[in-house]
């Protein structure tokens, strides 16, 4: 909290943050990744667990091949490069919740290596960030701390462990250090939990685990080449606390350089009560983990027409919807994001621009009229009566004039309780809107016949008189009368 | 005591001439009695033997066809069985009860065998004579005062002193083939991935593979068929189909090219081995075969090759032995030094030094110069024996350079080592390879005639043709009927 005190938004605008993530999240499985335990959050301790997983002597990791389909496909999201071949490394490192005292995970032949995470930030700009690699792994047990009244190691008489959770697929995510704020972070995180979320390869639940992240921070003068020591940044256990965290190491590593000491390399861990972080261990403590190749397991080796295949079935990838929407419609940010989170509402908001060119006014009544519909009866728009067809013809006709912006809201709300066919309603209620001059002309007739004082106002140059008149004629039209052609009427006529 | 075959005994359960039950019965006085001076086993299963012969006994009356029906079976101590103690021969796991039961020992109970006990062991199966063994002595039934061989050597004396009339061996470097060569009986080691290693306890896992102990090479063979095939539990088990090769054995060696390696020349093991390996060959030849000699130039790099990729595999597969979760452990102040206690107290020397090797030959800046030029060396070997084989189908050597020693004889790691000269090369390869008795020497300063094995290796997946060719010279030579089996026991 000093170093906050010491530094000024001054000192901190001469230093440029330097950032890159590494984060682990569980694969979204029916089984473990090298056994056939369920992949489930929870449960008793030890009750998803099986000589595999526990390492009982003589037992033999068999890989999951969803699980390495997941992965080949969360790489093409990103467009990264899918190797033919990788395979399988040793960690090798004891600690009590990793039965083996070696986890499986992979060292320089990962599943992908490369690609590009597209992010926004809410003022619109769009940033990237490439990938080093994405690896597969296996996850650990969880280790709880008994005995000393605070959950911690230090002073605990006993430990437990809970191996539910050893073996689950892990896929480790390797950012460049291509990130430059704490905003950035931020929505590098919510890119990659966006897509992984919609390729369905995870549910990406912070607060279950299934997202941990780690920050390599480091600092350097603005217009510096050299990158500065960097630390690693873990226990963060929110996007919130991604942000925070690294906005309070920058400010750390600027106060250690400004008052002339060095950053050491070194890995912190975050404490998310205090809002500060300790240093865990510095790199001379580091483990030489002893990588060889896993001989239990055999190398993976893919047919390009398998990837290619894969790729042909992916979704839309988010950035690029995001893209389209902000680039080519000129969206927000904010109405982007709103539409590309939910992917059924954004499918059913493309389906509809496909039939009327005409995104501006479909994401209006998208994010407008029917997502308030929609929370009023608790249904989801793509499950709604109105179809994107029905909304397509209401928009066509609402941009051809055919109808006006006050009949086509009672349209919607028909629609959506009833479904059908815009065009039908319009046609059957006789809501088109009335264009034509002598028809227009009978109602503006009829309303001046009414209202002589008015008129006189209007003519005394009272502007106010006109827009009641106009309002007056629409009404004596039920709404249908083109405002346009009455307001003209109107004047033509005084 | 047994002297009957597999094929014969599972002939008579079959026919119901006489049951497993009664088998098995006969069986356990004989070796109670005789293990007392052999010490082929570390523990008898007699409840789960006899519960199961009931049950195999039950489905031969119901008709069923049981390949291996009523046969006494001894299983090596790193093999997991449900409810056995199982091992290693490690007092880290003296007293742990394996849950699960491998796939190998499952298909062979499946077909009937019945599990007689568990077998000593060097441990971890990190050795040439059982000497390794945490957990008791075991004696070569031709000469008590000899060692039976290693890792497999509880399995190869219980088949030699007719405890079981099969037994299963695991062959990481040559731990079935050498002690099969000193206790006068059959020790095959197939293909690497043709036997599931699921519920093997692993040693060095791109190593190890599963193989049979049998007084003859149709048992083994039998056997074989029975445990062979994939298995998904296992991600190295090979896919491919398994041929039968109990069906395919053979008399005569007409158009079999037999393979002599130049540097394996036998000149300089004594007159009476030369002789013997002499003799073996022309047997070969006499039967039909053509020997045609071959050259592994990269064969003399095996045990330096094999002596830092098994030690490397084996300091990760014995991390898990870490007192957490089963087995010994031995408490400290903290999680450190419980490890530390434990790993001290439960480890032998041996498997301590492997695990030295292992770690330092992985370490950061050792990595290169060790285990990726020892894999390279694997490689050059294996290409070696690729090569040799285009003009040759099986090659021929000795199994050991010796025949058993006595105990305490190789102090010196290193000379128990070379032990495994003729085997490890093959185990670098991968290749199914067999030892099959040869002759008998007497060894200085012995009392009795001792066995000696004939090596004979194929290339990969050409177990048929291996078993084929060792059937035909085994039956025209009969070696293992030469010498008696020496009075061993009072039953």
């Amino acid at each position: 909290m000093t170093a906050i005190a010491e530094v000024t938004p001054d000192v901190l605008a001469k230093y440029e943050l330097v950032i890159g993530i590494e984060c682990h999240v569980e694969l979204k499985t029916a089984s473990k990744m090298f056994c056939a335990c369920p992949n489930e959050f929870g449960g008793e301790p030890n009750t998803k667990v099986c000589p595999v997983c526990l390492a009982m002597p003589g037992a033999l990791p068999v890989p999951n091949k969803v699980a390495i389909q997941h992965m080949i496909r969360a790489g093409l999201a990103f467009e990264a490069e899918i190797p033919l071949f990788s395979k399988f490394d040793r960690k090798n490192y004891f600690y009590p919740d990793m039965p083996k005292n070696y986890q499986i995970t992979q060292f320089d032949m990962p599943l992908t290596q490369g690609g590009v995470v597209e992010f926004w930030l809410d003022d619109g700009t769009r940033g990237s960030c490439r990938l080093t690699r994405i690896h597969l792994e296996e996850d650990t047990g969880k280790s709880s701390h008994a005995g000393s009244g605070d959950g911690r190691i230090a002073g605990s008489s006993y430990s437990l462990i809970d191996f539910n959770r050893a073996g689950v697929p892990l896929m480790e995510c390797v950012g460049e250090p291509d990130l430059r704020s704490a905003d950035e972070a931020v929505a590098f995180l919510e890119s990659l939990k966006r897509t992984f979320v919609q390729l369905g390869v995870s549910d990406v639940k912070m607060e279950e685990g299934s997202l941990r992240c780690d920050a390599n921070v480091s600092v350097r003068l603005k217009g510096a080449t050299e990158y500065g020591t960097k630390a690693e940044i873990k226990n963060m256990n929110s996007f919130r606390s991604v942000h925070r965290a690294i906005e309070s190491e920058f400010a750390r590593q600027v106060g250690v350089i400004e008052r002339g000491g060095r950053v050491v390399q070194e890995t912190r861990g975050w404490d998310e009560t205090t809002g500060t972080s300790v240093s865990m261990r510095s790199k001379e403590q580091a483990h030489d983990y002893r990588y060889f190749p896993e001989p239990d397991l055999v190398p993976v080796e893919l047919e390009a027409a398998h990837i290619a295949a894969l790729k042909a079935a992916l979704p839309p990838s988010p950035a690029v919807r995001h893209r389209r929407y902000v680039e080519s419609y000129g969206f927000t940010v904010a109405q982007a994001t709103q539409l590309v989170d939910n992917v059924r509402l954004a499918e059913y908001f493309d389906r509809t621009v496909a039939l009327t060119n005409a995104p501006q006014a479909v994401m209006n009544f998208v994010l407008g009229d029917l997502s308030r519909l929609a929370n009023e009866t608790e249904t989801h728009v793509a499950d709604a009566k109105i179809t994107p067809d029905a909304l397509a013809e209401l928009i066509v006709m609402l941009e051809a004039k055919t109808i006006n912006s006050k009949i086509a809201k009672d349209v919607i709300v028909k629609l959506w309780n009833e479904g059908g066919s815009a065009k039908a309603i319009v046609e059957k209620d006789g809501l088109a809107q009335v264009s034509d001059p002598s028809a227009v002309a009978g109602f503006v007739d009829e309303v001046l016949a009414a209202n002589a004082k008015s008129v006189e106002d209007f003519k005394a140059g009272k502007e106010n008189a006109l827009k009641f008149l106009v309002g007056a004629v629409m009404k004596v039209s039920r709404g249908k009368a083109n405002p346009v052609l009455v307001e003209q009427a109107l004047r033509d006529r005084m | 005591m047994i002297d009957s075959t597999a094929v014969s005994i599972a002939a008579a359960v079959s026919s119901r001439k006489t049951s497993a039950r009664e088998t098995i019965d006969a069986l356990y006085p004989y070796v109670e009695s005789s293990d007392k001076t052999v010490g082929s086993y570390l523990s008898l299963t007699h409840e789960i033997a006899r519960a199961h012969a009931d049950r195999v006994d039950a489905r031969v009356k119901a008709g069923e066809s049981l390949p291996l029906a009523g046969v006494p079976i001894a299983v090596k101590d790193n093999m997991c069985l449900t409810g056995t103690v199982t091992t290693c021969g490690s007092k880290i796991l003296e007293h742990w009860t394996s849950p699960y039961t491998g796939t190998a020992v499952a298909r062979l109970l499946d077909a009937g065998a019945i599990p007689v006990g568990k077998t000593n062991m060097d441990e971890f199966a990190m050795g040439s004579s059982c000497e390794n063994s945490a957990l008791g002595v075991t004696r070569n039934p031709y000469d008590l005062g000899r060692v039976p061989g290693g890792s497999s050597g509880g399995s190869a004396a219980a088949v030699a002193a007719r405890q079981a009339a099969l037994s299963l061996g695991s062959d990481t470097g040559g731990s079935i083939r050498e002690p099969a060569a000193f206790c006068n009986v059959v020790g095959f080691k197939p293909t690497y991935g043709r036997v599931s290693r699921y519920g093997l306890i692993a040693f060095a896992s791109s190593l190890d593979q599963i193989g049979p102990f049998a007084r003859t090479v149709e048992d083994a063979a039998l056997c074989y068929d029975v445990m062979g095939g994939f298995d998904p539990m296992d991600a190295t088990s090979v896919d491919r189909p398994l041929e039968s090769t109990a069906t395919h054995l053979r008399t005569d060696l007409r158009g079999v090219r037999v393979g002599i390696v130049k540097e394996f020349a036998t000149g300089e093991l004594g007159a009476q081995i030369d002789a013997v390996y002499k003799k073996a060959y022309a047997d070969l030849e006499a039967l039909g075969a053509t020997l045609v000699e071959v050259a592994l130039p990269t064969a003399e790099f095996g045990i330096a090759t094999y002596y830092l990729i098994a030690p490397a595999e084996c300091s990760a597969n014995l991390a898990r032995f870490d007192g957490v979760r089963y087995g010994l452990r031995v408490d400290g102040i903290n999680v450190q030094e419980m490890y530390e206690k434990t790993r001290a107290a439960g480890f032998g020397a041996e498997v301590k030094r492997r695990i030295l090797i292992g770690t330092y030959a992985l370490s950061s800046g050792y990595y290169d110069a060790y285990y990726v030029k020892a894999q390279k060396a694997r490689t050059l070997i294996a290409s070696d024996f690729a090569k040799a084989f285009e003009s040759c189908d099986v090659i021929a050597s000795p199994a050991a350079s010796t025949p058993a020693f006595a105990f305490n004889a190789k102090s010196d790691p290193y000379a128990m080592y070379l032990m495994d000269y003729y085997t490890i090369p093959g185990s670098l390869a991968g290749l199914p390879s067999l030892s099959v008795p040869c002759g008998w020497v007497t060894p200085e300063g012995g009392s009795r005639p001792m066995p000696m094995g004939l090596q004979l290796s194929t290339p990969l997946f050409a177990e048929r043709s291996l078993l084929g060719i060792a059937h035909a010279y085994e039956r025209a030579t009969l070696h293992a009927d030469v010498h008696a089996l020496p009075e061993i026991a009072s039953v």
